[in-house]
């Protein structure tokens, strides 16, 4: 039960991260104008008729924010009472730290008129709040905890790939994507989005003919993709090489082939259609979808190390995975 | 051991959530007042005051020189209320030609340079914005550091006005309810401080901040006054959201009035405008 709610937790964070990627594409960031209040009403209690325009958006964002917040809340609680694992409490704590201070950034911004870094940050503390959130629920699942079913030992429970290669391409797999986000937002929040406005050349040339700040961020952001592409292609031929009878792996090997593809054609048609809303705010939570598939396989690569630390699930994690496996012995999980 | 754990969780969480649901409250009625720290009556220079008797006037037209684009329609379905304030097709305000296709209207004028150090009054009458029909009123205009300038919601929706300079402190002030008053004065010189409404995004306005009274905007006709100006030589520059700047010297003589023209070049590859 734990992590079915974990699950949606992550599901409301990606509404959240949608719902903020449309206050920067509508450049709504501002028409609050004041917080934690709402035109000097309680944000609660603010009449939806009233947010009308821009306010719809920011209001909206806020609104869902604390929502996920009030969700984080219950979610450390629950980690704080049914996890027998100590790191794992603390990292309900961490989440809930982690929103806290996501929700104080974004009210920074608004108050200090939309800095860059400022922005920037709440874009970058957003995605690891993201990844705290799939982690957590990566954490909580049956395979996690009771183990991964593995077609080459035989076992249901297996406790996942040992390979050292793997973990060290997951990883700097998974940063390369986060930086590339950083990257991207920072392109974002300084209106370097159309910097350069052609794709896929770049002012008629391979690399642009004339620079500026905005232009060098731009093509940071287009250098910065390819290299996270040949990086996943990389990770995931990888996995699918070595690693082709683990499920747990092949599965978000596979998916972050999918979502990368469209991520580019997204990025690309960002610049083609002029910043459309929809098309920009989808490119930002792609790029998020894309980070934590990584960090999924990032973990489950980390996996055989938690053996140990694991052998002492809380009662009701092994009494969920044991379920679990009895629905499904064969099938990959989680 | 885990039982006071779990209620210490909790009682966090309480705390937390109940900090967050006691935020806000403010009182809607409460019109908002906004001055810079160090605000208030502001004289240029330290030396004469200007002489009426002996003053001239700098007046004449600004043009386009060739086809300027089509002014942007605006979709104001965003807000019920704009839209029931605005029934026909609406535009952006951003080239206001004349009837005779050439002649700028909303084209700010005024002395850039040459006044050296005359000391001037500070205007305690306001100047006045007003956000009516989901607009700002006026679009271009000028105001006096240290000038009261009043700001006015109008419309029975909620605009933020969100003024963005670079000389002077940036605000943005919400007014959700008709007939909502701020003032706000400026403490520096700046051409142009753009305004925008972040609710609705196609309003927006500009002012010129000067710490003299020789600046005037251009009507529909594209024409410009600039009176009781001293004799001298002076650098006047006329200003436009779009197309720039552009500077013409003029001396004017005692009692002299000198006519000019401005003319802008339209962008290329640009189409008849509305």
């Amino acid at each position: 039960m734990l992590h079915k709610y974990s699950r949606f937790v992550v599901a409301c964070t990606v509404l959240l991260i949608l719902a903020g990627s449309f206050v920067t594409s509508t450049d709504s960031g501002l028409s609050v104008p004041d917080w934690p209040t709402t035109y000097g009403q309680n944000m609660f209690t603010f009449p939806y008729s009233k947010m009308v325009g821009g306010i719809f958006y920011e209001h909206g964002h806020r609104l869902i924010a604390s929502t996920v917040g009030v969700l984080t809340i219950g979610l450390a609680a629950w980690l704080w009472v049914a996890d027998s694992r100590r790191w794992m409490r603390w990292f309900g704590i961490a989440a809930l730290g982690a929103i806290v201070a996501q929700g104080l950034l974004g009210g920074l911004t608004v108050l200090f008129f939309l800095p860059p870094a400022v922005s920037t940050a709440h874009a970058g503390l957003a995605e690891i709040f993201f990844c705290i959130t799939v982690a957590i629920a990566i954490f909580t699942s049956p395979g996690w905890i009771a183990g991964y079913p593995s077609t080459t030992s035989g076992r249901p429970n297996d406790v996942g790939a040992d390979d050292a290669t793997l973990r060290t391409f997951a990883t700097l797999t998974t940063l390369a994507i986060y930086t590339q986000i950083l990257i991207g937002a920072t392109m974002r929040h300084t209106g370097a989005g159309l910097a350069i406005p052609d794709f896929p050349w770049m002012f008629g040339h391979l690399v642009p003919d004339h620079w500026s700040a905005k232009i060098a961020i731009h093509f940071a952001h287009r250098v910065g993709a390819l290299v996270v592409t040949l990086a996943i292609v990389s990770t995931s031929v990888f996995v699918w090489r070595r690693h082709g009878d683990r499920m747990e792996l092949t599965r978000p090997a596979t998916l972050i082939l999918f979502l990368v593809g469209v991520q580019v054609m997204l990025g690309a048609f960002t610049v083609l259609s002029k910043r459309d809303v929809w098309i920009n705010s989808l490119h930002v939570v792609c790029g998020a979808l894309v980070l934590t598939t990584s960090l999924v396989i990032t973990l489950r690569a980390y996996r055989v190390m938690f053996a140990n630390r694991s052998a002492e699930p809380s009662r009701s994690a092994i009494d969920d995975g044991a379920r679990a496996f009895r629905r499904a012995p064969a099938g990959g999980r989680a | 051991m885990r039982l006071r754990n779990a209620w210490v969780g909790y009682a966090v969480a309480i705390a937390l959530a109940a900090s967050v649901a006691a935020c806000g409250g403010g009182n809607k009625e409460a019109s908002n007042t906004s001055a810079e720290p160090g605000g208030g009556a502001a004289a240029a220079g330290g030396g004469q005051k200007v002489d009426t008797a002996t003053a001239g006037e700098v007046k004449g037209t600004v043009t386009v020189d060739g086809a300027v684009p089509k002014n942007e329609p605006i979709k104001m379905n965003a807000d019920p209320v704009c839209m029931q304030e605005n029934k026909t097709p609406q535009f952006q305000e951003t080239y206001e030609v004349g009837s005779d296709g050439k002649s700028l209207g909303n084209v700010f004028v005024y002395v850039k340079d040459g006044l050296g150090n005359y000391v001037y009054d500070t205007p305690t009458e306001p100047a006045k914005i007003d956000q009516k029909d989901c607009r700002y009123h006026p679009h271009v205009f000028g105001i006096r550091v240290g000038q009261p300038l009043e700001i006015v919601n109008s419309d029975p929706t909620l605009h933020n006005i969100h003024a963005m300079p670079k000389a002077n402190q940036e605000f943005n002030n919400g007014q959700p309810i008709q007939g909502m008053k701020m003032t706000h004065t400026f403490t520096a010189k700046e051409v142009m401080v753009p305004f925008k409404c972040d609710v609705h995004g196609w309003m927006n306005a500009y002012v010129g901040v000067l710490d003299h009274p020789y600046f005037a905007v251009t009507d529909a006709n594209g024409a410009f006054d600039i009176k009781t100006l001293p004799p001298g030589t002076y650098t006047i520059e006329a200003w436009h959201e779009k197309l720039g700047t552009t500077t013409q010297s003029v001396t004017i003589g005692p009692k002299e009035t000198k006519e000019i023209t401005f003319t802008f070049k339209a962008p290329a590859g640009a189409t008849a405008t509305n």
